[in-house]
């Protein structure tokens, strides 16, 4: 079986639900069981958001997942919450724009990434989201391919905001080369 | 059709529509309220109607008066929604009129709060409202079925003039998942009938009533209802197992999504070579009496049952009906939208399992 799961999670805003749901829409264009379960509450403005999407070549169990392979996280409350709960072996993708504590995990693999000036140097300030979903494709032998993603890219951004489509693939793309720069064999 | 990534309010809003329905009335709650948000732009594509009732009680009046007239209709809500509800529920069902009501349970009770439960088992399956009626009940544990149920939902309570409840919690309302839905305008009309109002062209005249003044009148009207209900009871119980293969030492009950999340703390412990098995209920009321008795038997040795609820114990009491004292039942649940984890549940059934070997 092939299985994997993410939880992305920010400040509501941050663009981390449509990260999860082009990452789902990816998996379901690839023929793969997928689910998307969002965080939903009482919440106030700026406040916490987040979604776990499980991706699997069987049929998926539990939606809910208290402990992951996969971590995405926009701001350090984020981290605090969530980081203690990646598994061994698991990837966690830190934004360092917002959050400038060093964060350690010796068990983990641990991608850092600047979105915001990634994203403004892709000239996509607002595809923040869309480098750190790279980042974490580029870091994690994902069963989603990237390929499927920019697909998915392509149909939710059509119509009137087919303009943002291109400076977003571009930010995904540099989110993938970070990814991967971070898992290569050092030296 | 191929298949789209929806939420599962949303989903059940275009389910209702490919199932035929053309009237909804309801009220905005959470975490249902995206099943009328999307149905107020969808109806009028297909020519319906949608009103935004001033309360539930209008809602599920507003529905008794469409069924009444015929008109393939239904309202949607949540629990303490559901609950001004029961009046009107009670009419229906008096009156055998066809009707579609969702439930997207939220934890209470009062107000509560807004977080997935399981808590309106008894309020579903007993017939929330006053005197001797039921309602077909069905718990969905993935978006795909949720849309499923619907469907049939529509077709049962056709088929028995009954209210059909689909019964989920605000997680299944509120996750996206895959989806296939039956091919659009495939639904067949509601059938000729002669119960249902309208202009009488000559017909002798019908009556929609449920206020039955003699007493041997009502009486028999109980009677006519209770055989139905027992034709529901032998015809459409609905259940799902899992695990079975190899024999198993101890069964796990659940229905919606707590029984997915049993399903993946199955696999973990199996991994581990313990033997449990899962028995889902999909129809919540006629209850599968006798599939789960069926299932308890096949337990090897005299292994426990371990029921598992988003509630503080509602459908336990059935669990243990079809047990009639001859296995130890165990309970666990949760409450106010706390959602045990699969790995919380692996817990628990190794904790029995010590009791077992």
């Amino acid at each position: 079986m092939k299985s994997t799961d993410v939880l992305m999670a920010g400040f509501g805003g941050q663009g981390m639900l449509l990260a999860g749901k082009l990452l789902a829409a990816a998996a379901m264009a690839e023929g793969l069981e997928v689910s998307w379960l969002p965080s939903y509450g009482p919440e106030m403005r700026g406040g916490t958001a987040n979604v776990i999407v499980c991706v699997s070549d069987e049929p998926i169990g539990s939606p809910l997942i208290t402990s992951h392979r996969g971590l995405v996280v926009m701001n350090l409350p984020s981290l605090e919450k969530f980081g203690p709960r990646v598994v061994p072996g698991g990837v966690i993708v830190v934004n360092t724009a917002l959050i400038d504590r060093e964060y350690e995990r010796e068990d983990c693999v641990v991608v850092r990434v600047d979105a915001r000036r990634i994203a403004i140097d892709a000239e996509a300030d607002r595809a923040q989201n869309l480098v750190m979903l790279g980042a974490y494709l580029g870091a994690t032998e994902t069963i989603v391919p990237y390929e499927a993603v920019e697909e998915a890219i392509c149909k939710t951004f059509s119509g009137r905001k087919a303009r943002f489509a291109p400076a977003s693939i571009t930010a995904l793309r540099r989110g993938i080369a970070e990814g991967r720069r971070a898992v290569l064999p050092v030296g | 059709m191929s298949k789209v990534l929806m939420k599962g309010n949303e989903a059940l809003g275009e389910a209702a529509v490919r199932a035929g329905c053309v009237h909804f009335f309801g009220y905005p709650i959470t975490p249902q309220t995206e099943v009328p948000e999307y149905l107020v732009k969808r109806l009028r594509e297909v020519g319906g109607t949608f009103v935004q009732a001033e309360s539930e009680v209008a809602s599920i009046n507003m529905v008794m008066g469409a069924a009444g007239m015929g008109v393939r209709c239904m309202t949607s809500s949540s629990s303490p929604g559901i609950s001004l509800m029961a009046e009107g529920m009670s009419y229906i069902a008096a009156c055998e009129l066809p009707c579609v009501v969702i439930n997207m349970m939220r934890a209470g009770p009062g107000l509560g709060g807004i977080l997935p439960a399981q808590s309106d088992y008894f309020q579903a399956t007993r017939g929330h409202g006053h005197g001797d009626y039921q309602v077909i009940v069905l718990a969905p544990s993935s978006v795909q079925e949720a849309v499923d149920l619907t469907t049939l939902a529509f077709e049962l309570s056709e088929k028995y003039r009954n209210p059909a409840m689909v019964c989920a919690d605000g997680m299944i309302g509120q996750m996206m998942e895959p989806v296939e839905f039956p091919e659009e305008g495939a639904a067949t009309p509601m059938p000729e009938n002669d119960w249902s109002l309208g202009a009488r062209d000559g017909r002798e005249r019908r009556i929609v009533n449920s206020l039955y003044l003699s007493p041997e009148d009502l009486h028999r009207h109980n009677l006519k209802l209770k055989a139905k209900y027992d034709e529901i009871a032998a015809n459409e119980t609905r259940q799902e197992i899992y695990g079975t293969d190899d024999g198993y030492d101890v069964l796990v009950v659940a229905f919606g999504t707590m029984a997915r999340i049993c399903k993946t703390a199955i696999d973990e412990v199996r991994a581990e070579g313990l033997r449990v098995a899962l028995f889902r209920p999909i129809t919540l009321n006629p209850y599968p009496f006798g599939a789960l008795r069926d299932a308890m038997d096949a337990i090897e040795g005299d292994g426990p049952v371990l029921d598992i609820e988003m509630s503080m114990g509602q459908m336990l009491y059935d669990v243990k009906l079809a047990a009639e004292g001859s296995r130890r039942i165990e309970f666990y649940g949760t409450a106010g939208g706390v959602v045990p984890s699969p790995d919380e549940v692996a817990e628990k059934i190794r904790g029995l399992m010590q009791g077992v070997q």
